[in-house]
C-alpha cells in the first residue's frame, strides 16, 4: 500500500503517534528479541547505515510482560498483539471486532498508553508492559471504573465494554477529571452497537468523582 | 390450583424494581465468555472462500493445490459448480487449516470459475409498470428461496398461492428431502399446480408485492383541505452485530457434535443442524455463554455454521472454529430491508386524517421482500396503495430490531407530520386529533404530555424553519409506534436444594437484554430472596428448551415459565415448613430471607433452615409458557404496548450537518419486570436510533455489485459524542401493570428515524425525506427548497 516514500513516513508517524513504539524503540526491540535463541536467527540487513535485524518469515520466539506474568510463545513476526492475546496466551478480554483500528474494542494498555491491540504487532510489544483488562481486577474486587460500569448498567451485550473500560482508565489516569473535549479525545476511538454510552457517560463521571 | 398471577404491587420485593444487571461484573472485567473466546485443544481455524461476483454461476472449482499445502487440515465445497450466487461474498469453498494464515494461503490456492450473469443492486425507483406479477414458481426459484432461508411457511403459502413452473418427480423430492428440504414443503411442492406453460419465463426484478385499496379514496382527496405530498424513505442497512457471527464445532464421536455458537436461539440451533448434517436433533449440543450482539439477525446455524461442522467432521472431529470477519459480516450477514414511498395524504380543516395514498418500493435482497404496515398506526379512513418489492443482489435480508416498522413509521410520520405543516398545526395537536385511529388512543394520550413535558415541546416548537440563528437552525419532531411482545413457549426447571441453594435451567441466551437478570428477579421475588441467591444455567441444549431472542418475546415467555416453576416450588416448600410453624401453607409466605406467617412476621423461620427441611432431595419443578396458550387466554404475559419519541435537533446550514441535541422516550411494556434494564433498553434503542437515523447505509456499487463500505470506517455507527442527554420514561403502574409482561427491544427502536427527520423538517423548514439525513442531502433540500421559493 504505502509504496512511495512520503506514505512510508507517514506510516512511521502514525506508528510513533499510535503505538508509542518509535523505530528507535522497535530496532531496540528487535535487539532485544536478537540477543534471545531463537529458531533461525535473524538475517542482518543494512538500512539507513546501520545494521538491522530481520525476523520471519518463519516463526520466531518472543517474551511478553502480560497482567504482571511473563509468557513465552513462538509466532510468526506478522501476528498481531491481539492475535498472540487471544489466540496463543488465551487471554481473551480484548476482543477481535474489526480488526483494523475502527472500533477499540481490542484496546489494551501498553506501558500505560492505550492501543489497539490488533493494530500492534505482537513482536512490537515485547519489552513492555501489556495490561489487558482481565488485570485491573484487584484481589476479586472490581476496579472503580468497572464498579461505576456496573452502577451504571453501561454494558448489553458487553462485547464492546473491555475496550471501553480500558480506554476509559487510561483517560481517567492522565485526566482524573476529564472535560467534555476529553472525552471526545479519549473515548471517540471506541464504539458500541448495543447504544450504551449513556450509561458509560455516567461511569466515567462516577469514577472521576472517586477519583478513580 | 397455585395462584401464578403477579404479585400486586405491595407484594412485590424486586418486580418492578432498579435492579443491577446481574452480569454486568463478568462483561466488565473481560470473564465474560463469548464464541469468539472458544479455544478448544488442538483447535483448527475456518475460512471461507467467497464469490467475487453479485450474481454468477459457479462453474468449476479446483481445490488441488490447497489441499497440497500443509497445515490444510479439511476443504468442503460449499456451493458445487452449477449453483446459482445472488450476492457478491456468498459462500463457495470452506477451508479448516492450523491457523488462520494457512487457511488464507489455502483460500487463495482455490480455484474457482464463474460465468457472470447481469447484477442489479440499485434499490431505486421502479420504472412505471415495472412491477409483474408473481408468476408460478420456478425450480430456480424454489431453490433459491432455500438457499436464501426463506422462512419455511413463507415458501409454502407461496407456493399455494402461485403453483409451480415444473412438475417435481418423486426422485427430485426425494434429494431434495436429503438436503434438508422440510417436509411441508415437499408436500406443498408434491399436491401444487402446475403450469408448464411459465417455465422458461425470464423474471423481472420487480414483482408486484401489494395492491389495496379502501373507501373513495379520490373523493376524499377533492374534498380535503390539505393534500400533501413527498418521497419517504429509509435505505439498506446492516446489523453490524460487534461479535460476527460463527461457531466452533467438534465431533465427540462420529454421532455427535458439540457446537459453541454465537446466536439468539440456542434451543433452535441443534434442529436446524441435524437435518443437513444427518443425524438426530438430540445429538448435537450448542452451547453459549454470552453473545456479542444479535438484533434479529442471528437465528440460524447459516450455511458457514454447517460448513464449519463438516470440516471438523473432514478432519476427524477436530474442533474447528469459523468467526466472520468484518467486512464480511457487513456483506452478508444481515441486511434490514429498504423501503421508499412516495406518498399523499388529506386532512381536513380541523386536522381529522382522510385519505392515504402511497407508491411504495423497496428491497428485501433476493427474495423482493414485502410492503411495511403503512400506513403505520394510523389507519387513514381511505386508503390506495401499491408495493414494488425489487429483487436484487444486495445481499439477504434478515430481521432488524422491530422488523418492517422503523422504516413504516418513516413513511408515515413524515407525510403526516407535512400534512400538518400544510395546515399551519402543531404536529402535537394533529397527531393527537387524529389518536382516534391508533389502536391504543389512552395509551398515546397518557404518553404525549409526559413527552412533551421532557423535551420542553411547548417552548421549543415552532412554525417550520423560523428557529434559525446564524447558520444554526433547530427544530423539535415527534413519532409514535407499537409492537405485539407476547412471550414466546419457554421452559424451565427450577430447584431448591436442602442446603437452601436455588438453582433455573433454561434453554433461553441473554442477547444484552437483561434475561438473566429478568429470570433471577422473577425467582427471587417469589421465594423471598436476593437476585444473588438464583444461581442460572441458560444457553446449552442441555437444558429445557426456550424461545429464540426475536421479536420482543423473550421478558414475557421466560418469566412466566420461571414464575409458574417457581410458584410451584415454593408452595411445595411451604408445605413442607407449615408443621414447624403450626401453620396452614396457605398462611405461609416468603420474604427477607424467611419464612413466615402471613399475619404474624415474628413467627418465622429463616430460609435456610426452611429448606433443610425438604429432605434428602431438592424440590424440583418444571415451568412452562405456551405461546398458544398465552395469545387465547393472556395471563402472565400479553401483547401491544405504545410508545412516543420526541427529538430536538440542531442543524447546520452551511455544513449539512445534523446533531441531535436531546431525545426523549415514553414507553409502555405492561409489568417491568426490572426497571433499569427496561430504561437501558430504550437508552439503547435511542442511540441505535440516531445511528441509523444520521448515518448509516449499505452502499453498494452498482459496476461490481460489491458492498463499498464493509468496515466500521465507512459503515458508520454513532460514537460517544453523537448522543445527546436522553430521557427515559416507563409506564407503570395501573392500566399498565395489571396487563401483564410485555417484550420491550422492538418498540422503542421504530420511532427514532421519523422524530428526527421531523425535528430536521421543523429546524430546516424543508422536508429531507430519505435517511440517513447526511450532509449532502442536508444541503440538497436546502437547495431545492430555496430554488422552489425562488420560483414560487
Amino acid at each position: 500500500m504505502h509504496d512511495d516514500e512520503k506514505s512510508v513516513k507517514d506510516s512511521k508517524e502514525l506508528t510513533e503517534d499510535r503505538s508509542g513504539v518509535s523505530r528507535r524503540d522497535f530496532l531496540k526491540i528487535s535487539t532485544i528479541a536478537a540477543a534471545v535463541p531463537v529458531v533461525a536467527g535473524p538475517k542482518m540487513v543494512m538500512a539507513a547505515g546501520e545494521q538491522v535485524p530481520v525476523h520471519g518469515p518463519g516463526k520466531v520466539p518472543m517474551t511478553f510482560n502480560v497482567n504482571g506474568k511473563s509468557y513465552k510463545a513462538t509466532l510468526e513476526p506478522r501476528v498481531t498483539l491481539l492475535d498472540a492475546l487471544r489466540d496463543s496466551l488465551d487471554i481473551t478480554g480484548a476482543k477481535r471486532v474489526c480488526d483494523k483500528a475502527e472500533c477499540g474494542a481490542c484496546t489494551v494498555l501498553l506501558d500505560d498508553k492505550a492501543v489497539y491491540a490488533c493494530s500492534v504487532l505482537a513482536i512490537e510489544a515485547q519489552g513492555k508492559k501489556i495490561t489487558t483488562v482481565e488485570a485491573l481486577m484487584e484481589g476479586g474486587k472490581l476496579h472503580p471504573i468497572q464498579q461505576a460500569f456496573v452502577d451504571n448498567d453501561a454494558s448489553q451485550c458487553g462485547f464492546c465494554t473491555p475496550g471501553f473500560v480500558v480506554a476509559c482508565k487510561a483517560m481517567l489516569d492522565k485526566h482524573p477529571d476529564p472535560t467534555a473535549d476529553d472525552l471526545l479525545r479519549e473515548l471517540s476511538g471506541n464504539l458500541c452497537r448495543c447504544g450504551t454510552y449513556a450509561g458509560i457517560r455516567g461511569a466515567v463521571a462516577q469514577a472521576a468523582r472517586k477519583g478513580a | 390450583m397455585p395462584d401464578y398471577q403477579w404479585p400486586d404491587a405491595e407484594h412485590r420485593t424486586l418486580i418492578g424494581k432498579r435492579v443491577a444487571r446481574v452480569d454486568s461484573p463478568d462483561k466488565v472485567s473481560g470473564q465474560a465468555r463469548y464464541t469468539y473466546d472458544i479455544k478448544r485443544p488442538g483447535m483448527l481455524f475456518g475460512k471461507m472462500l467467497r464469490s467475487p461476483y453479485a450474481h454468477c454461476k459457479v462453474t468449476s472449482v479446483d481445490t488441488s493445490a490447497a489441499e497440497k499445502i500443509p497445515g490444510v487440515k479439511a476443504i468442503e465445497v460449499v456451493q458445487k459448480p452449477g449453483s446459482t450466487i445472488h450476492w457478491a461474498g456468498d459462500e463457495v469453498v470452506a477451508v479448516a487449516a492450523v491457523d488462520e494464515a494457512t487457511a488464507e494461503d489455502a483460500i487463495r490456492a482455490i480455484v474457482v470459475k464463474y460465468q457472470k450473469l447481469p447484477h442489479l443492486v440499485s434499490d431505486a425507483e421502479p420504472p412505471e409498470g415495472a412491477g409483474e406479477s408473481q408468476g408460478p414458481i420456478s425450480m430456480d426459484d424454489l431453490g433459491d428461496m432455500l438457499d436464501n432461508q426463506v422462512p419455511e411457511n413463507q415458501i409454502i403459502s407461496l407456493i399455494k398461492q402461485y403453483g409451480l413452473s415444473f412438475k417435481p418427480t418423486e426422485n427430485d423430492l426425494k434429494e431434495a428431502k436429503e438436503e434438508g428440504v422440510p417436509d411441508a414443503i415437499l408436500d406443498a411442492a408434491r399436491s401444487a399446480e402446475v403450469h408448464p406453460e411459465a417455465a422458461g419465463k425470464q423474471k423481472s426484478n420487480y414483482q408486484k408485492a401489494a395492491s389495496q385499496s379502501q373507501g373513495d379514496v379520490d373523493k376524499a382527496f377533492s374534498e380535503a383541505a390539505a393534500v400533501s405530498e413527498g418521497i419517504y424513505g429509509a435505505p439498506v442497512i446492516t446489523h453490524c452485530c460487534m461479535e460476527s457471527h460463527g461457531s466452533t464445532s467438534e465431533w465427540i464421536d462420529p454421532d455427535h457434535l458439540f457446537v459453541h455458537m454465537s446466536t439468539q436461539g440456542v434451543s433452535g440451533i441443534a434442529g436446524q443442524m441435524a437435518e443437513p448434517l444427518k443425524i438426530p436433533a438430540a445429538n448435537i449440543r450448542v452451547h453459549q455463554d454470552h453473545v456479542g450482539g444479535g438484533f434479529g439477525s442471528k437465528f440460524g446455524p447459516d450455511r458457514w455454521g454447517i460448513a464449519t461442522a463438516k470440516l471438523s467432521q473432514k478432519a476427524g472431529g477436530k474442533p474447528v472454529r469459523m468467526m466472520l470477519e468484518r467486512d464480511v459480516e457487513l456483506q452478508v450477514a444481515g441486511a434490514r430491508p429498504s423501503a421508499y414511498a412516495k406518498v399523499k395524504v388529506a386532512a381536513k380543516k380541523d386536522g381529522t386524517l382522510v385519505a392515504w395514498q402511497s407508491r411504495s418500493w423497496g428491497t428485501g435482497g433476493p427474495g423482493g421482500g414485502g410492503m411495511p404496515p403503512i400506513p403505520y398506526c394510523f389507519a387513514a379512513p381511505t386508503q390506495r396503495k401499491e408495493h414494488t418489492a425489487i429483487r436484487n443482489n444486495i445481499g439477504p435480508a434478515r430481521a432488524w430490531r422491530a422488523p418492517n416498522h422503523p422504516q413504516a413509521a418513516v413513511l408515515t410520520m413524515s407525510a403526516l407530520d407535512d400534512l400538518a405543516a400544510k395546515l399551519n398545526m402543531d404536529p402535537y395537536d394533529f397527531f393527537l386529533k387524529n389518536i382516534e385511529l391508533t389502536r391504543l388512543p389512552n395509551v398515546y394520550k397518557e404518553e404525549f404530555p409526559i413527552a412533551a413535558e421532557l423535551i420542553g415541546w411547548k417552548e421549543q416548537w415552532h412554525p417550520r424553519g423560523q428557529n434559525i440563528s446564524g447558520n444554526i437552525a433547530r427544530g423539535v419532531g415527534l413519532s409514535l409506534h407499537t409492537w405485539g411482545g407476547r412471550g414466546h413457549s419457554s421452559d424451565c426447571d427450577l430447584s431448591i436444594h436442602p442446603d437452601g441453594s436455588v438453582d433455573i435451567k433454561m434453554g433461553t441466551q441473554d442477547i444484552g437484554t437483561g434475561t438473566r437478570t429478568c429470570i433471577a428477579v422473577v425467582a427471587a421475588d417469589a421465594l423471598g430472596l436476593q437476585v444473588k441467591d438464583i444461581k442460572l444455567y441458560i444457553g446449552d441444549t442441555q437444558y429445557p428448551p426456550s424461545g429464540g431472542s426475536g421479536g420482543s418475546t423473550t421478558p414475557g415467555g421466560v418469566s412466566s415459565s420461571t414464575r409458574r416453576a417457581v410458584v410451584d416450588a415454593r408452595d411445595a416448600l411451604f408445605a413442607k415448613v407449615a408443621p414447624a410453624l403450626n401453620a396452614q401453607p396457605d398462611d405461609l409466605e416468603a420474604r427477607d430471607g424467611s419464612i413466615r406467617v402471613k399475619n404474624d412476621p415474628s413467627h418465622s423461620i429463616s430460609w435456610k433452615e426452611a429448606c433443610s427441611k425438604i429432605g434428602a432431595t431438592p424440590i424440583t419443578t418444571h415451568g412452562h409458557n405456551d405461546q398458544v396458550a398465552a395469545k387465547n387466554k393472556p395471563d402472565l404475559t400479553n401483547s401491544g404496548v405504545g410508545g412516543v419519541q420526541m427529538a430536538a435537533v440542531a442543524v447546520d446550514t452551511e455544513t449539512g450537518i445534523v446533531k441531535v441535541t436531546k431525545m426523549v422516550a415514553v414507553q409502555d411494556c405492561g409489568l417491568i419486570i426490572d426497571l433499569r434494564m427496561a430504561e437501558s433498553s430504550v437508552m439503547g434503542a435511542l442511540i441505535m436510533g440516531i445511528s441509523y437515523s444520521l448515518f448509516e447505509e449499505k452502499i453498494m456499487d452498482p459496476t461490481t455489485g460489491r458492498m463499498l463500505n464493509a468496515d466500521m470506517e465507512f459503515y458508520r455507527l454513532a460514537g460517544l459524542n453523537d448522543i445527546p442527554e436522553l430521557k427515559v420514561h416507563m409506564m407503570t403502574g395501573k392500566g399498565y401493570d395489571e396487563r401483564g409482561v410485555i417484550g420491550l427491544g422492538e418498540p422503542p427502536a421504530v420511532s427514532p428515524g421519523a422524530a428526527i427527520s421531523n425535528a430536521v423538517a421543523n429546524a430546516l423548514g424543508v422536508r429531507v425525506g430519505i435517511l440517513p439525513l447526511t450532509p449532502d442531502k442536508v444541503l440538497a433540500a436546502l437547495n431545492q427548497g430555496s430554488s422552489q421559493k425562488a420560483g414560487a
